[in-house]
């Protein structure tokens, strides 16, 4: 038989329908990888019994010849990022240890609603702050790749790293995550899987920790295309406690899938030919393009002449909103309370939050709190919101020329853990060509394109209109055949 | 625009974070860093743009006005609010006294 832990949603979710295996045999196998595989430090808590549930009842829905949902039997990671009921929920913050929200998020109710169970929740940059999975409290999570010939611990990408460590190490056959400004996309290209963060609003942001508010969107990451519109189509869906939750039907994108482009434009950004990208990533990206080419598209060049712009847009617009949003962290109504003897409410306030919170989730803070303080609020976030405006109808200009853009997802494959560690700076640049697509809110998938010559994933960027997830699906399923790509890192765990 | 070890200690006073004479001292040099950085955004014409409220264009709904629509979010929770505040008394949060 098939090794259980090989196998993605897609071959999952039909195997246990056709009754070739049973729901409890995969979760057993999952749940017994994860146990395995501590090393990586993927999960900051198992859940083997909620696996297990979900697959009972997956298995006995089979048996009853009842209907089963379309992720019926599939156990997946939990970013640690969406409230679970009864199951501590931390953002991986000290401040939040030993929260166990009263309630399930959206997203993860949809998913138990579509028949998957939960193997455990999934380590992440501290409050999804990060790019390398260096910032959690619960302690840097690793690659499951690493560079040939070494045995350095590697970044899983950040923030969404647990689900791309994990995912990639088949330890779990998919995983949710969130992409704030690269935080699906960029782990999915460091680990060699696919990642997909839809159109802002598709997927409820009720029950998920919130850091800013107007880019943050859920998505999913699995190792293949399809494996990713099957679980995104089980996530998306209008909620009406979310304010700005889309009120659309949810395509059935699977069904849809197709890789056949004729007649589809495919646009090629100049402005992402960037200096510090890695020879490798252009060399991947001119490889993309003859891959679209072949299945049917026409490439024409675009230009997006705000895109050097976005990141510093980013640097101030996600700070204001993080630090309004984390106000809420005050030693009162959950999580962390430090109160020294004597001291008063506003103590107890400031010596919670140097308790509770990490360094960078500090410092994001404190430039938020100054870029909306009185006298610069214009100069800094007005002015940010002003260019995001520009950066967002570069793309509304884009379109007119074409249906899909290909890009890099990262300008460099993944680095050693902690080799940035001092440098915020050149961190950032990690997502230079993730974040425009999200000051846009459009969706954007990255998918897997080769191994660079240190043996180590890079990705391949797909940009889509808004709402038009299926363009980018299916530019990203035509990468995906014509690449063949289906490296698996060398088990050392 | 830059800002001085006052200025960090100020913005760490408004945001409610303590802070020691190290960790602010560390924090100059890195903050201003960043806002050199992002000082860039200045060369850019801005003229008659305005600021980006919504990313994807949406109506902000109104719900039926009715009472406990949705039990998630309605009242009557009193327990499950408090169940993980730190110092819960009496169903209410507890917090060090505030009036002398």
């Amino acid at each position: 038989m098939t090794e259980l832990t090989t196998l993605g949603v897609k071959a999952i979710r039909d195997g246990v329908r056709a009754g070739d295996f049973t729901a409890r045999e995969v979760a057993e196998s999952f749940n017994s990888a994860v146990a395995a595989a501590a090393e990586l430090n993927a999960f900051i808590v198992t859940t083997p019994d909620h696996a297990l549930a979900a697959a009972d009842a997956a298995d006995s829905a089979r048996a009853d010849g009842k209907d089963m949902g379309p992720m019926a039997g599939v156990p997946i990671g939990m970013k640690d990022l969406f409230a679970t009921h009864g199951v501590q929920t931390t953002a991986a913050s000290h401040i939040l240890e030993g929260f166990k929200p009263q309630y399930e998020s959206t997203v993860s109710q949809n998913l138990w609603d579509a028949g998957a169970g939960m193997l455990g929740k999934l380590n992440l940059d501290q409050f999804a702050m990060g790019s390398s999975n260096e910032t959690s409290y619960f302690g840097n999570v690793s690659s499951p790749w690493r560079k040939e010939g070494t045995n350095k611990p590697m970044s899983p990408g950040g923030s969404s790293g647990g689900s791309s460590s994990a995912v990639a190490a088949r330890i779990a056959p998919a995983a949710t995550g969130t992409d704030t400004g690269g935080s699906i996309r960029q782990p999915a290209a460091f680990a060699g899987i696919c990642g997909i963060k839809p159109t802002y609003g598709r997927c409820s942001r009720w029950g998920v920790v919130a850091f800013a508010s107007s880019l943050d969107q859920a998505g999913p990451m699995a190792r293949s295309v399809e494996d990713c519109a099957i679980m995104l189509g089980a996530m998306a869906g209008f909620d009406p406690k979310d304010a700005t939750s889309l009120q659309m039907d949810v395509p059935d994108w699977e069904s849809a899938l197709s890789a056949d482009l004729k007649g589809k434009k495919v646009g090629i950004p100049k402005e992402y030919r960037m200096e510090g990208t890695d020879q490798a990533i252009l060399d991947s990206w001119d490889q993309g393009k003859a891959w679209l080419k072949d299945a049917g598209a026409e490439i024409v060049d675009i230009s997006l002449p705000h895109t050097k712009y976005a990141l510093p847009a980013y640097y101030i617009i996600a700070p204001a909103e993080a630090s309004s949003n984390l106000a809420r962290y005050d030693g009162v109504r959950y999580g962390l309370r430090d109160l020294p003897e004597g001291a008063g409410l506003q103590d107890m306030y400031a010596e919670t939050r140097a308790a509770g919170f990490g360094d960078e989730v500090k410092r994001r803070i404190l430039i938020g709190t100054y870029v909306l303080s009185a006298g610069f609020y214009d100069a800094y976030y007005n002015q940010a919101q002003k260019v995001r405006a520009l950066v967002a109808r570069d793309f509304e200009q884009a379109w007119a020329q074409c249906d899909v853009i290909l890009a890099p997802t990262t300008p460099t494959a993944s680095f050693p853990l902690g080799s940035l560690e001092n440098d915020p700076l050149t961190m950032y640049l990690n997502d230079v060509f993730a974040v425009p697509a999200s000051l846009a809110g459009l969706p954007a998938m990255s998918v897997p394109a080769t191994l660079n010559e240190d043996g180590l994933p890079l990705g391949l960027q797909l940009v889509g209109k808004p709402f038009d997830e299926q363009m980018v699906l299916n530019a990203g399923l035509a990468i995906q055949q014509r690449s063949g790509f289906d490296h698996a890192p060398e088990k050392w765990w | 625009m830059s800002v001085d070890k006052q200025t960090v200690a100020k913005i760490a006073s408004l945001a409610r974070i303590k802070m020691g004479d190290d960790e602010l001292e560390n924090l100059v040099p890195e903050l201003n860093n960043i806002l050199e950085w992002v000082e860039q955004l200045g060369e850019v014409d801005v003229e008659g743009v305005e600021p980006m409220s919504a990313v994807i264009p949406n109506t902000l709904r109104l719900r039926d006005d009715v009472v406990d629509a949705d039990p998630k979010t309605a009242g009557g929770r009193r327990e499950d609010v408090l169940a993980n505040a730190p110092a819960a008394e009496h169903g209410f949060f507890g917090v060090p006294k505030v009036i002398e």
